[in-house]
């Protein structure tokens, strides 16, 4: 039973959760809303910043003319949408087999999989960069799609095989008895009640791959650069750049800012493999 | 009933997901390994001989080596402490009856979603610059001299950016821990005369003790490879002073073009990462009912 709880705790509650809530999403609020001045006034006292200086969107249109930021985040979908989509080409399979026919092996086989996320990335990295140079992958789209697919492909699997578990068994049987065949079985009974889980399964890959900080600053140079790399030559810059910092930043966060908001519940279960649900 | 037939299928369908990772995980692990006992430089080419452990015993003799091991020590120490306290304070605090609880709870959960490179540029130039970083020009406005966040305090500059960053996901997993709460438990207690700081020691704690652990053993895996953060701030200084092990290592490679050197301080990443990771390991094996 829940108890009644009287709209003065309630408002008090609200009170100090929104102050706190607030403080947290402040930083985001506060590039929003530089994105919006001119270099000059970005820098002026936070008051100021607010409420004695004028609003443009000049901000946008230079972080483009001046880098062609479009390239940089083509480069981001082109790799985020590419590795999830290969990711799950390969994972489906596997979890659905894991899952629905499971062997003396499959535990073994899943704890081996997580095992290799486990890998810290630093340790591989001066054989990944000279496997890249090598073979010319450096600085390719098709490189990072590759190392980031492999990256993620352990929590891929790992979702699927967690979203299919749920799926009952014995409707999968019942198809069988009814003469459907593995192709059939898959494509109109399973396909369907998996949709929700391969989605939320999608969406955390998605912005796994999208904020990766580490083989994108590592492997790409300016061809292949996506945002997190192209955000991070603002490290060292010419002049004033707090607004097309912040331009470029909103730009950047906003779509897996909205993506991320729709997974909320899914993202706890992909980011612990299952162990908080 | 899994017949022989649907067994073969079901092996053929995992196998490319093994092989590949399999592959992912030999050949460049092996290849690290292979590296860290040459004597292999990318700029003075010495026909990399086998030199045994040496490359490990300059790296781990190398005076930034022992910076770097106590910087990641920190950092992650540092990292955790502050998340794990906060995410139990919003864990608690989003549990309790309030208006527009979702509205709150999304503009809580927001950093995580942001990209590290940017997280970490916006807080040392717009918050922590001296000059021009809302903290400066505060600070300045009220008489203070202003903190020079990344030349003074690097390290723990770089720990309240990561907490920023990371405070999300230990409030967001200990949030969905508490659902699972039983209130007539809590209801019970409170009949029973227990005070609000009892209730929490002995009932709500416990039953979030499982979450704790996970949330502190995968934090520990991500911020034992912290990098971005590192690159885009402080490039590792004042000298050593927020190197980790991974910027360390980052150096020895790709600056210092060292690859041997660089390799053996691979191997010792992956080794420190798999003492954590056999315990996270461990707790997840439990959960899982294959």
């Amino acid at each position: 039973m829940a108890r009644a709880v009287s709209n003065r705790t309630r408002a008090l509650n609200t009170a100090v959760a929104g102050t706190l809530g607030f403080l947290m999403f402040f930083p985001i609020l506060w590039i929003f809303i530089l994105s919006f001045k001119t270099e000059e006034d970005a820098i002026r006292a936070p008051l100021e910043v607010l409420f004695g200086s004028g609003w443009t969107l000049d901000s946008f249109f230079t972080v483009q003319e001046r880098s062609d930021y479009f390239k940089h985040f083509a480069n981001s979908v082109i790799i985020s949408l590419g590795s999830t989509f290969v990711g799950l080409l390969i994972a489906i399979p596997a979890a659905w087999a894991m899952a629905f026919v499971p062997a003396r092996h499959t535990k073994n086989v899943l704890m081996w999989m997580l095992s290799t996320k486990m890998l810290p990335p630093v340790g591989v990295l001066v054989p990944i960069y000279l496997i890249f140079r090598d073979y010319g992958l450096l600085d390719t789209r098709i490189g990072l799609v590759i190392v980031l697919t492999l990256m993620n492909l352990p929590i891929i699997i790992w979702m699927l095989y967690t979203y299919f578990k749920e799926i009952p068994g014995e409707i999968l049987e019942a198809a069988r008895m009814d003469g459907a065949s593995l192709r059939e079985e898959i494509l109109h009974v399973l396909t369907p009640m998996a949709i929700p889980g391969m989605a939320s399964t999608v969406l955390l890959n998605i912005i796994l791959a999208w904020n990766e900080a580490f083989w994108t600053l590592n492997l790409t140079a300016a061809n292949a650069a996506p945002l997190t790399a192209f955000i991070a030559s603002y490290s060292s810059p010419e002049g004033l750049f707090y607004a097309k910092l912040s331009a470029a930043s909103i730009m950047a966060i906003a779509p897996i800012l909205i993506m991320g908001w729709f997974s909320q519940r899914q993202l706890v279960r992909g980011l612990t493999f299952g162990a908080v649900k | 009933m899994a017949t022989k037939a649907s067994r073969a299928a079901a092996r053929m369908m995992i196998a490319p997901s093994v092989i590949l990772l399999l592959a992912w995980m030999i050949v460049p692990l092996s290849l690290t390994i292979y590296f860290s006992f040459l004597r292999y430089n990318l700029i003075t080419p010495t026909g990399n001989p086998f030199v045994g452990w040496e490359n490990y015993y300059w790296f781990v003799t190398d005076p930034s080596f022992q910076a770097a091991m106590l910087n990641t020590l920190m950092l992650v120490g540092g990292v955790l402490l502050i998340t794990v306290a906060g995410g139990i304070m919003f864990a608690l605090l989003l549990d309790r009856p309030m208006f527009g609880q979702g509205i709150i709870r999304i503009m809580v959960i927001a950093p995580f979603f942001v990209m590290p490179t940017v997280s970490a540029l916006v807080w040392k130039n717009m918050f922590m610059n001296p000059v021009n970083g809302m903290f400066g020009q505060i600070a300045t406005s009220l008489g203070f001299q202003p903190i020079d966040f990344m030349g003074q305090i690097p390290l723990l500059s770089i720990i309240l950016i990561v907490s920023w960053m990371w405070l999300p996901f230990a409030t967001l997993i200990l949030f969905t821990a508490m659902q699972s709460l039983d209130q007539e438990q809590l209801e019970a207690a409170e009949m029973d005369g227990a005070g609000s700081f009892s209730r929490f020691v002995f009932i709500v704690l416990p039953h979030l003790a499982r979450a704790i652990t996970v949330v502190i053993l995968i934090q520990t895996i991500f911020h034992l490879s912290i990098f971005a953060e590192i690159l885009v701030t402080t490039n590792g200084g004042p000298g050593t002073a927020s190197t980790n092990l991974t910027y360390l290592i980052y150096v020895s490679s790709l600056l210092q073009f060292d690859v041997g050197l660089g390799s053996a301080g691979g191997v010792i990443a992956i080794i420190l990462a798999n003492i954590v990771a056999i315990f996270l390991m461990r707790m997840i094996g439990k959960n899982l009912d294959a």
